[in-house]
C-alpha cells in the first residue's frame, strides 16, 4: 500500500497520538497549517512528556545544578564531574518502567543500554553501573515474575556489555503493582579535555547514522511511557524495543576509536523517540536546520514507512555530525566492528527540520519549536495534606530480639543477595566495594590511590507521607552512603519517578520533592547535574508511592583509607555518631510500624541539613585519618538493624548497653536521620577518644559510645541475645525462598 | 616470556586480562584481532573471557571458526601453551582444542559470586607454583560453566592428571560434573578454566590468589 502522508489528520488520530487538543491548536498556530501525517507522529514524539519534561521543566529549573567541579550540568547525554588530574566522571540515571512492566526482560535490558549509551555518547567508558528497582508486593501475582525478569534483563545486558554493578536497590510495596519502577545508573570515566557533546556546529556538514539497522520495534515507545496504563496493558508489547548487547558493545569501542580519530563534531544517541529526536537536538542546539534523506537510513525490514522510520527505537544507534574531510577514516572504523555506517542528511542554515523521503519533503517543522522550545506547563498542584506524628506514647511494644530477628527476615530488610550476583560485579578488576555495603567504590584505572563511590537512594513511604521532607531524606541519605566510605560526595543525578502529573495532588508531591532536593543539594553542595522524570506512573487511576530516586557520585582521594560495613574485630568502641541524647525517637513512617504492625501512620523524620552536613563531614574526617574501622549508616530498620547488618558483614557479635530512661524501641528501631555507626579501636578511658568526644562535642555533635563489639551474638541491652548465624540465616534466607514461590516472609505485610 | 591476548568481538574481559599480565609480567601482551591470519611470536596464548558474538548460536561457536583460530591450533601444536578463561575455554572447546562442553547453569541463572578452587593437578605449566591440592580463592562470572562430557572423557581425563582446578567446599556454582572448574588437553600445555584468576591477582582485590596461575604460565618465579 503507498504510503499516504497526506491522510485526514481527525480529532481520533490527534489523540491516539497522546496529544492532547490544547496542544493540538498549539501546532496548528505554530506551523499555520494542518501537519502532514509524519509531522504529526514528529510532535507527539518531540512534546510528550518523556522527551520535553512540559510539566516537569518549570521545577526542575529550581534545583542547584552548578559547582566548582561540574562541567556539565542537566540538558546533555549525562552530567560530568572534575574529579582531578584531566579527569571527570559522566553518570545518568534514567528509568525504563513502562516497557519494563509490559515486558520485563527487554525493557530492562533495553534501560541498561540506554543509559550505558548515554555515558559512552560524551566520549566516557562507562566503569560503574548500578539499579534502583521498584516491584508490587511480594504476594501479588505478578511480582515473581517481573523481579525475574527484570533481573536477568538488566543482568544478560550490563553482563555481555561488560560494565559492574556495583550497587542499587529493590523494594516492594503494594503501590508498585501495577507499575514496577527500572532505574539505571551508569557513570563512566572520560579525559576532561575529550568530552563530546551534541551541538551541532557548521553548516552543510554531513549528519551520519551509525550502529545498528533501523527496525519497526518501539515505534511510539515514547508517547507509551506518557500514559497511564489500563486493562489493554498486554496490547502494548510491540511498543517494547529488543536489545542486542554485541552490537552495543561494538558500538562503544567504535564510537571511542572514532572520538580518538578527531572526526567527531556532535553526537547524539538514539533513545526515546529515535531518529526524530536525535536530529531534532543537534540541530535545535545548535541554531542549525537538519535536513534527513531517508531513502540513505539503514533499514532491516523492508516497506517502511518515513513515519516508522522517524518513530523506531530500535537501539543501539548513533547520529553523528562528522568531519567531512575524516568521513573515510570514520567508515573504515565502523566497518572493522561490521556496523552500520551511512550519511543520511546535512546540517543547514534555515532553522527547519526537513525530511526527505523518495523524493517528496514529508516533514518540514521548525526545528527550534520542536526541540528546545517545546511547551512548558505551569500545572496546577495542591500542598499536599501531611498526617499528623504519632503520639509520645505510642510506641507499640514488643519483644526487642524477636523484633530484629523478623525484620533481618523481612521483604524490606533482607540480603539481596539472589539479585546481584547474577551481575557481574567486577568485570573490569577495579571493583573495591560490591553491593552489600553503603556504597559501591569502583577504583579510577590507572590512578595509584583515587577511586569513585557510587549509592541510589531514596525512601518512598517518606515522600508519600511528606514529599518535601521525603525529597530532602533522598539526598541526605545518598550523600550519608558516600560518606559512609569515606568518600567526598561530589553531584547527583535524580530520577522522578511520579504519578498522573495532570492531578493537583500528584503534581503537588513533585512540587514538594523537587523543592526537598534542591534545599538538601544547596545545604550539602551536592549539585544535580543529570536527570530524568517519569510522570504517569499509574494504572486504572492508583499512582506509585512518589519515588525521587537520587543516583550519587563521591570521590576517594586514597581508597586505602576507604571504610567498610564490617566490624573490623572484636573489643573495639562502638560509637553512634550524630545521635540524639536518647539514640532514637522517631518511629512514624518505620519500618518497624509498617512491616511488625501494618502501621503506615505518623510523620517521616526530619533531616537537619544543618547537622547532616557536620556529622558527615567529622565522620569522613575520622575514616580519612585512619581513626575508624568500620562505618555503617543508618537507614531502614534504625540502630537495630544497621548493627546486625555490621555484624553479619564481620561475623562478630556486639553488645550495646541500654539507655535506662528510653524505652528500647526507640532506642533500637526508630529511624531518626543524620546518624552513623562507628568503630574505632581506641582505649575508651585513652586521651584519644576523650579528644574525639571533645571536637564532636565543639561541633555540636552527639557520639555516644553504646558498646563493643565481641562474640559471636548480638546483645540489644537487656534483650535476648541472637547469634550473628541467626542474624545472617534469616538474613540470606527470605529472597531465594520468595524466588522459589515459598512465602518465607517472617514481616506481616 | 612474551604473551598474546587475541580479541574477538563481544569479548569484554580483555582489558582485565590485559592488565592482570601487564601487572604480573612487567611488560604488555600483544594484542591480536580475530580476522588476522598471523599469530605474533608468544610463549604464551590467551583467550579472555567475555561474550564472543553476544554468545548467539553457542557460547564460543562463532569465535572458534575465526580466522585467528587456526594459527592457534598451529602454536598449540607446536606445544605453545594456551590459555583460556570463561569464554575463552568455551571457544578452546569449540574450536576441538579441549574435549567436551560447557552447559548452561543448573541454576539457568548467570552466577557472579568468589569460590573455592581445589588446585587438582600441581605438575602443568599452569600450576607448578601451586601446592597439588591446595585450596584458592577465585571468582567466578558466568552464565554457560556447566562442564559436561561422555563418561569415557572424563575417566580419561581424570585419569591422565588432565583436570587442573577442581571446586572445592561445596561451591561449584554451575553443576558441572565432577566440579571441574579447568581442564587440560593431554600434553598439559593447553588449559581452560571457566573462573576468572585475572581478577584476584594484588590487594585491590582483596587477595592474589590468581598470580599464581600467570607466574606459572609465565614461566616467572613466585
Amino acid at each position: 500500500m503507498p504510503y499516504d502522508n497526506h491522510i485526514a489528520i481527525t480529532p481520533e488520530l490527534v489523540a491516539d497520538h497522546g496529544l492532547k487538543p490544547d496542544v493540538f491548536e498549539k501546532i496548528l498556530a505554530l506551523i499555520g497549517r494542518q501537519p502532514t501525517y509524519t509531522e504529526l507522529g514528529i510532535f507527539s514524539a518531540m512534546w510528550n512528556e518523556h522527551c520535553s519534561y512540559k510539566s516537569s521543566k518549570k521545577w526542575l529549573k529550581t534545583l542547584p545544578t552548578s559547582g566548582p567541579r561540574v562541567i556539565q550540568g542537566p540538558g546533555e547525554n549525562a552530567g560530568v564531574v572534575d574529579i582531578g588530574d584531566g579527569q571527570a566522571v559522566v553518570f545518568k540515571m534514567e528509568s525504563h518502567n513502562h516497557p519494563s512492566f509490559i515486558e520485563p526482560y527487554q525493557g530492562a535490558g533495553t534501560g541498561m543500554g540506554g543509559i550505558l549509551r548515554d555515558v559512552f555518547t560524551m566520549g566516557a567508558r562507562p566503569v560503574a553501573a548500578m539499579n534502583a528497582l521498584r516491584f508490587g508486593a511480594p504476594d501479588h501475582e505478578k511480582t515473581r515474575h517481573l523481579v525475574s525478569g527484570v533481573v536477568a534483563g538488566i543482568g544478560g545486558y550490563g553482563n555481555a556489555f561488560g560494565v559492574p554493578t556495583v550497587g542499587g536497590e529493590v523494594e516492594f510495596d503494594p503501590r508498585y503493582n501495577g507499575n514496577i519502577l527500572v532505574n539505571a545508573f551508569a557513570a563512566g570515566l572520560a579525559d576532561t579535555d575529550k568530552i563530546f557533546y551534541s551541538k551541532a556546529e557548521g553548516v552543510g556538514l554531513p549528519v551520519v547514522y551509525l550502529g545498528a539497522k533501523t527496525g519497526r520495534d518501539g515505534v511510539g515507545g515514547a508517547t507509551m511511557a506518557s500514559a497511564e496504563f489500563g486493562d489493554d496493558i498486554d496490547e502494548k508489547r510491540p511498543t517494547v524495543q529488543v536489545g542486542d548487547p554485541f552490537t552495543e558493545k561494538r558500538l562503544l569501542e567504535a564510537c571511542l576509536e572514532l572520538m580518538a580519530t578527531g572526526a567527531v563534531i556532535a553526537i547524539q544517541d538514539m533513545g526515546a523517540a529515535g531518529l526524530t529526536c536525535s536530529a531534532v537536538e543537534m540541530g535545535a542546539k545548535g541554531d542549525l536546520g537538519i535536513e534527513l534523506n531517508l531513502d540513505m537510513v539503514p533499514v532491516r525490514e523492508t516497506e517502511m514507512t518515513p513515519y516508522e522510520m522517524m518513530l523506531s527505537e530500535s537501539q543501539e544507534r548513533m547520529l553523528m555530525v562528522l568531519h567531512p574531510e575524516k568521513e573515510a577514516e570514520a567508515r573504515a572504523v565502523f566497518q572493522k566492528w561490521e556496523l552500520d555506517f551511512a550519511t543520511v542528511g546535512k546540517t543547514t542554515d534555515d532553522l527547519r527540520f526537513r525530511v526527505l523521503w523518495h523524493g517528496e519533503e514529508v516533514a518540514n517543522l521548525p526545528i527550534k519549536d520542536l526541540g528546545d522550545e517545546a511547551p512548558e506547563y505551569d500545572r496546577p498542584w495542591t500542598e499536599p495534606t501531611r498526617p499528623a506524628p504519632l503520639a509520645a506514647n505510642d510506641v507499640p511494644q514488643m519483644d526487642v530480639a524477636d523484633a530484629l530477628i523478623q525484620l533481618m527476615g523481612s521483604h524490606q530488610i533482607a540480603s539481596r543477595r539472589w539479585v546481584y550476583e547474577q551481575y557481574d560485579t567486577l568485570i573490569g578488576g577495579n571493583s573495591l566495594q560490591r553491593p552489600g555495603g553503603d556504597a559501591g567504590v569502583i577504583r579510577v584505572d590507572g590512578h595509584p590511590t583515587k577511586a569513585l563511590a557510587f549509592s541510589s537512594d531514596v525512601t518512598p513511604r517518606y515522600c508519600e507521607a511528606d514529599p518535601f521532607e521525603g525529597g530532602k531524606q533522598a539526598v541526605a541519605e545518598c550523600w550519608r552512603n558516600l560518606t559512609a566510605t569515606g568518600a567526598e560526595p561530589l553531584a547527583a543525578t535524580d530520577n522522578l519517578n511520579f504519578g498522573n502529573p495532570e492531578r493537583p495532588e500528584i503534581m503537588g508531591q513533585l512540587v514538594g520533592a523537587i523543592k526537598g532536593i534542591g534545599e538538601a543539594c544547596r545545604v550539602l553542595g551536592f549539585p544535580i547535574v543529570s536527570g530524568n522524570v517519569s510522570l504517569y506512573n499509574e494504572t486504572n487511576g492508583q499512582g506509585i508511592l512518589p519515588t525521587p530516586t537520587i543516583g550519587g557520585v563521591g570521590l576517594l582521594d586514597d581508597w586505602s583509607q576507604m571504610s567498610r560495613v564490617g566490624f573490623a574485630a572484636p573489643g573495639q568502641v562502638i560509637l553512634l555518631v550524630g545521635a540524639p541524647p536518647s539514640r532514637g525517637t522517631h518511629l512514624g513512617q518505620s519500618i518497624y510500624l509498617r512491616d511488625l504492625f501494618g502501621r503506615a501512620d505518623g510523620a517521616p523524620p526530619k533531616v537537619d541539613l544543618a547537622h547532616e552536613k557536620r556529622t558527615g563531614d567529622f565522620v569522613r574526617g575520622l575514616i580519612r585519618s585512619g581513626v575508624a574501622t568500620a562505618v555503617h549508616d543508618l537507614s531502614d530498620g534504625g540502630l537495630g538493624i544497621g548493627l546486625a547488618e555490621m555484624a553479619i558483614a564481620s561475623g562478630i557479635g556486639a553488645e550495646i548497653v541500654d539507655l535506662s530512661d528510653q524505652d528500647p524501641i526507640l532506642q533500637y528501631f526508630a529511624e531518626d536521620q543524620g546518624r552513623y555507626l562507628v568503630t574505632v579501636s581506641l582505649d575508651p578511658q585513652g586521651k584519644e577518644l576523650a579528644a574525639l568526644w571533645d571536637e564532636a562535642q565543639r561541633l555540636g555533635i552527639f557520639a555516644p559510645w553504646i558498646g563493643s563489639t565481641g562474640g559471636t551474638a548480638l546483645v540489644l541491652g537487656s534483650a535476648r541475645p541472637v547469634p550473628v548465624a541467626d542474624l545472617r540465616n534469616a538474613h540470606e534466607s527470605w529472597f531465594p525462598a520468595f524466588m522459589q514461590g515459598q512465602q518465607a516472609d517472617n514481616a506481616g505485610h | 616470556m612474551k604473551a598474546a591476548v587475541i580479541i574477538f568481538p563481544g569479548l569484554n574481559r580483555d582489558r582485565d586480562m590485559v592488565a592482570a599480565l601487564t601487572k604480573i609480567s612487567g611488560r604488555a601482551p600483544a594484542t591480536v584481532w580475530h580476522g588476522e591470519r598471523d599469530l605474533p611470536e608468544a610463549d604464551l596464548i590467551v583467550i579472555p573471557g567475555g561474550f564472543s558474538y553476544g554468545d548467539y548460536l553457542r557460547c564460543g561457536a562463532i569465535a572458534a571458526r575465526s580466522p585467528i583460530m587456526d594459527a592457534v591450533r598451529e602454536r598449540a601444536a607446536d606445544g605453545v601453551k594456551v590459555l583460556g578463561v570463561c569464554n575463552g575455554f568455551q571457544i578452546l572447546t569449540e574450536a576441538g582444542l579441549l574435549p567436551g562442553a560447557l552447559m548452561r547453569n543448573t541454576s539457568l541463572k548467570f552466577v557472579c559470586r568468589e569460590v573455592k578452587l581445589q588446585v587438582t593437578n600441581a605438575d602443568t605449566p599452569f600450576t607448578r607454583l601451586y601446592e597439588q591440592d591446595q585450596v584458592v580463592r577465585c571468582p567466578v562470572a558466568h552464565h554457560d560453566g556447566n562442564y559436561f562430557a561422555d563418561p569415557q572423557t572424563i575417566a580419561r581425563l581424570e585419569g591422565n592428571g588432565q583436570v587442573a582446578f577442581r571446586y572445592a567446599e561445596g561451591t561449584n556454582p554451575n553443576g558441572s560434573i565432577n566440579d571441574i572448574a579447568g581442564i587440560l588437553n593431554e600434553n598439559k600445555n593447553v588449559l581452560g578454566l571457566m573462573p576468572h584468576p585475572e581478577n584476584l591477582i594484588e590487594p585491590a582485590h582483596g587477595g592474589n590468589d590468581g598470580r599464581a596461575l600467570f607466574a606459572s604460565a609465565l614461566d616467572l618465579v613466585a
